[in-house]
């Protein structure tokens, strides 16, 4: 994809998500109902749960680069992956933080050990926390390219065990919204409004994703020049 | 304001508060990308403007 094609393709993507989430946020607080047990506060779903699919997705798309590395052996797949790593981190940290704020809001702790949904969810985090270690510790080139996409093809793996705890756990707390009776669990309005959100910040995480993609090809493209030049 | 307003409202601005600071960084990502630029436009033209190296002579076998 040409730089020219991929600034338009970010702004189209930065636009639709601002459009979207500033719709979203206004269904979410304006259009749909206060929640039977939860309230007002329930709003957070909105933001923290399409928060957290993005994350997903976004550690799903540098898995799914890191496979392509490894099949083609096609260098440029090593930074859409680093890229894909870097946006599921950022997307990752925000989950935790409105986690932890709906943790405190609705159970009155920040933070809650014995639920295997938040625990699982952080060493996933941690595993790709770790992968900037990893990616760093060796000498940029093939093996680390290599390195670093079966690190993150690993780390898919830790994806569906953290979407299916929590319908394994006994005895839970966090909310299972997104099951069989997924119908019966949310009104018509906030479906649309999760998918909304949802598709908003998928647009944002696109967007940025673009964007860092770009800054990075530019970053080792001058460091190319610099050495040829000096 | 009541305590879940609140903390929903904290939730929302948490958000747009980590996009702003990505932003941010971004900014001054692209700030040194055009300095490093403009210092590679810098060297590529006085290379252009210094004399060309002549070439060494070859020595002529006797």
């Amino acid at each position: 994809m040409s730089t020219s094609l991929r600034n338009s393709r970010a702004a189209a993507l930065a636009a639709a998500a601002a459009g979207l989430l500033l719709l979203g946020i206004a269904l979410a607080f304006y259009w749909v109902p206060d929640a039977p047990l939860e309230g007002f506060r329930q709003r957070i779903f909105y933001i923290h749960v399409p928060i957290a699919l993005t994350s997903y997705a976004c550690f799903f798309w540098a898995a799914w680069k890191a496979l392509r590395l490894l099949w083609t052996r096609e260098q440029r797949y090593d930074l859409e992956s680093y890229t894909a790593v870097h946006m599921g981190v950022i997307f990752g940290v925000l989950t935790l933080v409105t986690g932890s704020i709906w943790a405190r809001t609705s159970w009155g702790v920040w933070w809650s050990w014995g639920e295997r949904q938040l625990v699982l969810f952080l060493v996933l985090f941690l595993f790709y926390a770790a992968y900037f270690m990893l990616r760093y510790s060796v000498e940029p080139g093939p093996r680390r390219a290599n390195m670093s996409a079966v690190y993150a093809l690993f780390g898919v793996v830790l994806i569906p065990v953290s979407f299916l705890a929590i319908r394994l756990a006994e005895g839970l707390i966090h909310p299972v919204v997104f099951d069989r009776d997924v119908g019966e669990n949310l009104s018509g309005s906030q479906i649309v409004t999760f998918a909304v959100c949802f598709l908003g910040t998928l647009a944002l995480a696109g967007a940025l994703y673009l964007n860092e993609l770009t800054g990075k090809r530019l970053d080792a493209r001058l460091a190319e020049l610099k050495e040829a030049l000096s | 304001m009541t305590s879940a307003e609140k903390y929903v409202t904290a939730a929302y601005l948490v958000v747009l508060a980590v996009v702003l600071a990505y932003v941010v960084i971004y900014a001054f990502k692209l700030s040194r990308l055009e300095r490093e630029v403009a210092e590679l436009a810098e060297l590529a033209r006085r290379r252009k403007e210094a004399p060309e190296p002549r070439p060494e002579r070859e020595e002529v076998a006797r």
